[in-house]
């Protein structure tokens, strides 16, 4: 068998990255689509919740295609064994990011207040369904799936829904959550910033039950403590120790502190799931010899050395006009604000 | 129709790609026009381009909204429904997917979110030139993935090895000349139906006397580019279709209905009734030579018929049914080429009467006509997509891989029928707010915005209203 290489592992890596860069922007979108049942009063705040994230949030959705695009490319075994594999669940969360992604336009086209509110509970819903979703898929991802030899899975309920992946689920929509209340605090004023603040407060308690729920169900439902004891355990502290800053930083007021810390758990936790994975792919329940592992599952090397050099030529402009609009648009949007939506 | 995997997901691909495909035209046509119309303000400094870059924004960017969304689903849907081709053709396939987000959808919806935004905070050239940048983002879109198709289409840069195509030459894969023929040919019909989209809507409002100055400045601008799309469209479908009797004969013989090798020369069939069981085409119309220069550029040659490439198929991949949809194809065909010819007419005359005799004012006849013709380019841009793609059959990758072999094997006829249902039911819901909201924009008009607007000045402006800023 092939040792692994370089890009084989680097490409890993990238979706990796590509993934907690989705999680870290989109989020925030998530949560703020949250917020706007959740936390918004009245007209005015949903308007001014949705111009905190109207010019940035599609880009931010762009993360995904992107990370998407990269497994099909770099690691087609994996892009097709997981997408048909978990089949419902992917259904479930396009439904969500369909509903959600029309909804900023079709809400500012509808001129009653009634209209407007199917528009916003399509949001609220569409921004609910994809974080759980997602942390059902990859929780239950690195328990164990029925992989065949082949590498098709052929699961029932009972694999999608497990305690673990219920938790992974909660822990992830709940997590975007906060990180939008924390987005919220960093871009308004008025109201709407207070009661921001206030419900992170609260809501850190439970996100700190939840954190310790989800480290014994990762102990008894993985073999991550087993493979890779270091550094999952530093990553999980890790995620405890930014939660606390994150916690500290809602209750001193320090907005952008728990805003960076709330984004950073996303990308801890994400680098937990990639690193205890590592050096497979998908994780077969079946039979360890079913796994599908990097060195296996990826592209000839002439497509990601193509790939390599492509990519790192444009992101730099990417990130760089993307991080632009994060400076063009920094002010905070207050109440009654005209919103272009 | 039977309920088996494959149908399902052929049914799937077919309506989420027909669907996908109403706003991917839209997009890019209605993004250039806005693009052009605030071009020309900055040049001309005439605000009413401006309002006009405003108007037709709102619905480029009510088109971009379904577009995006529903063009998830397509990424998703390889792996989840064609997880076999995704194996098979990841290396190729899979990493232009890649590129077109990396390149592509990353421009588009960061300078969408700028320029939608950005209205006072940047001057009005770089202002301009964002909507430029969205729709170079589109284009590139359009490439990278018409890449991937002529991929599809005409497979080449690759090497079969371990029962996959592994890419051997990237460059190879740009230099398809199949992809130049797809792109020219797309970005022709997108431009057509953009045109014809701003002018049909003008036309209406125009028969109904509201707005004049502004609709008839649209509804010119919307002709012009409508003429300049439907006559691009009309020379690089030739060439295209030119290029299908060395590439993909079966598709062009299917599209002529020729089931028997044509005579030399060969007459081409204006209208014929194909027959597939019998595999014969019934009462054809025929005009003599005409299939010969069509095909050739000169009044000689052969065409080879159906029967004869079907048994040069099999002798080459074995046995195996090699006849595309041969009806669907034969119409699509007529009906994508008598659009396009009619669409040149209908602009000539609209610009004729509109811009030499200036009398279009006070011909509703024609205003409807140009009106009702807003439909026509959605039903060539999907005609002309059900020739390209369903003349692929039985292949996915033409030659190299079937349709049989792609399908996921490990994908339930109820998980199949579930996601059909639920697209369904989505696109149908989509599609109606769609339509309902450009009825209700465009009934509005454009000076609906400016009033709003003015509200927000002067909430602005109130003294009260600063405490906020604190």
């Amino acid at each position: 068998m092939a040792d692994l290489s370089t890009l084989q592992l680097l490409w890993f890596l990238l979706i990796g990255i590509l993934f907690a860069g989705f999680f870290f922007l989109e989020g925030f979108d998530f949560g703020v689509g949250m917020s706007i049942r959740l936390l918004a009063k009245d007209k005015e705040e949903r308007d001014q919740l949705i111009g905190t994230i109207g010019p940035v949030w599609d880009a931010n959705e762009v993360w995904l295609i992107t990370a998407g695009g990269a497994m099909f490319a770099a690691f087609p075994h994996w892009y097709a064994s997981l997408f048909s594999g978990y089949y419902l669940i992917l259904l479930m969360i396009l439904f969500g990011l369909i509903i959600r992604g029309v909804s900023f336009e079709f809400r500012s086209n509808m001129e009653t207040e009634k209209g407007r509110s199917i528009w916003d509970w399509t949001l609220f819903i569409g921004s609910i369904i994809p974080p759980f979703f997602f942390g059902l898929m990859f929780t239950s991802m690195v328990q164990g799936m029925p992989l065949d030899q082949d590498g098709n899975m052929f699961a029932t309920f009972t694999d999608y829904f497990t305690p673990f992946s219920v938790v992974g689920g909660i822990a992830l929509t709940l997590l975007c959550f906060l990180h939008g209340l924390n987005y919220i605090g960093l871009k308004t004023l008025g109201d709407i910033r207070v009661r921001a603040n206030s419900y992170a407060k609260k809501l850190y308690l439970v996100l700190f039950a939840g954190l310790i729920v989800f480290a014994i169900l990762l102990y008894t439902s993985t073999d991550f403590f087993k493979m890779h004891f270091v550094a999952t355990t530093s990553l999980l502290a890790l995620m405890i120790v930014l939660s606390l800053l994150a916690t500290y930083g809602v209750y001193k007021g320090k907005e952008f502190l728990a805003f960076i810390t709330s984004g950073l758990t996303l990308i801890s936790l994400v680098a937990l799931l990639f690193v205890g994975l590592f050096p497979r792919v998908m994780v077969s329940s079946i039979s360890s010899a079913n796994d599908i592992l990097i060195m296996n599952a990826s592209s000839t090397p002439y497509t990601l050395k193509v790939m390599t050099w492509m990519s790192l030529t444009v992101l730099p402009f990417v990130l760089a006009y993307q991080g632009w609009t994060y400076h063009v648009f920094k002010q905070r949007v207050k109440k009654d604000d005209a919103v272009n939506y | 129709m039977s309920f088996d995997i494959l149908s399902l997901a052929r049914f799937q691909f077919a309506m989420t790609t027909v669907f996908h495909y109403f706003f991917v035209p839209l997009s890019i046509g209605l993004g250039l026009a806005v693009a052009i119309m605030e071009t020309i303000y900055v040049v001309k400094k005439d605000d009413m381009y401006k309002d006009m870059a405003k108007f037709w924004g709102k619905i480029f960017l009510l088109s971009f909204a379904v577009g995006v969304v529903t063009g998830i689903i397509q990424e998703f849907q390889f792996g989840m429904n064609w997880s076999d081709y995704s194996r098979f053709v990841g290396d190729i396939f899979g990493s232009l997917l890649a590129m077109e987000a990396l390149m592509a959808f990353f421009l588009e919806s960061t300078f969408i979110g700028l320029w939608m935004f950005g209205w006072d905070k940047f001057n009005k050239k770089v202002h301009a030139l964002f909507m430029w940048i969205v729709v170079l983002g589109a284009v590139l879109s359009a490439f990278w993935i018409l890449v991937a198709n002529s991929f599809m289409q005409h497979p080449v840069g690759y090497v079969i090895n371990n029962g996959r195509a592994e890419l051997n030459d990237f460059s190879i894969l740009l230099t398809n000349p199949k992809v130049w023929y797809e792109i020219s040919h797309v970005l022709s019909g997108a431009i057509l139906l953009g045109g014809f989209f701003v002018a049909g809507l003008a036309a209406f409002r125009l028969i109904a006397k509201k707005d004049i100055e502004f609709n008839r400045k649209s509804l010119n601008l919307g002709l012009m580019i409508g003429l300049v799309g439907a006559m691009m469209s009309g020379a690089t479908g030739h060439i295209q279709t030119q290029a299908l009797i060395a590439d993909q004969p079966m598709k062009f013989a299917a599209t002529e209905g020729l089931y028997e090798d044509s005579g030399d020369p060969a007459a081409w069939t204006a209208i014929g009734f194909p027959d597939t069981d019998k595999k014969e085409t019934n009462w054809s119309i025929e005009v003599p030579y005409l299939l010969s220069i069509l095909a050739f550029n000169k009044p000689e040659g052969s065409i080879p018929g159906m029967n004869t490439i079907n048994q040069e198929l099999i002798a080459e991949h074995g046995e195996m049914d090699y006849y595309p949809p041969v009806k669907t194809l034969f119409w699509s065909f007529r009906i994508m080429a008598g659009s396009g010819a009619l669409l040149v007419l209908v602009a000539m005359a609209g610009l004729w009467f509109s811009m030499r005799k200036k009398t279009l004012m006070n011909m509703n006849w024609l205003l409807y006509i140009i009106g009702f013709t807003l439909f026509i380019p959605f039903i060539a841009n999907t005609t002309g997509w059900l020739v390209t793609e369903l003349g692929r059959f039985p292949w996915t990758v033409y030659g190299l891989y079937t349709m049989a072999d792609s399908v996921s094997p490990n994908v339930s006829v109820a998980s199949l029928m579930t996601s059909n249902i639920v697209y369904f039911l989505l696109f149908s819901i989509l599609g109606g707010v769609m339509v309902y909201f450009v009825r209700k924009e465009v009934i509005a008009g454009p000076y609906a915005i400016k009033k709003d607007e003015d509200k927000h000045n002067k909430k602005n402006d109130d003294p009260f209203e600063k405490e906020a800023f604190k």
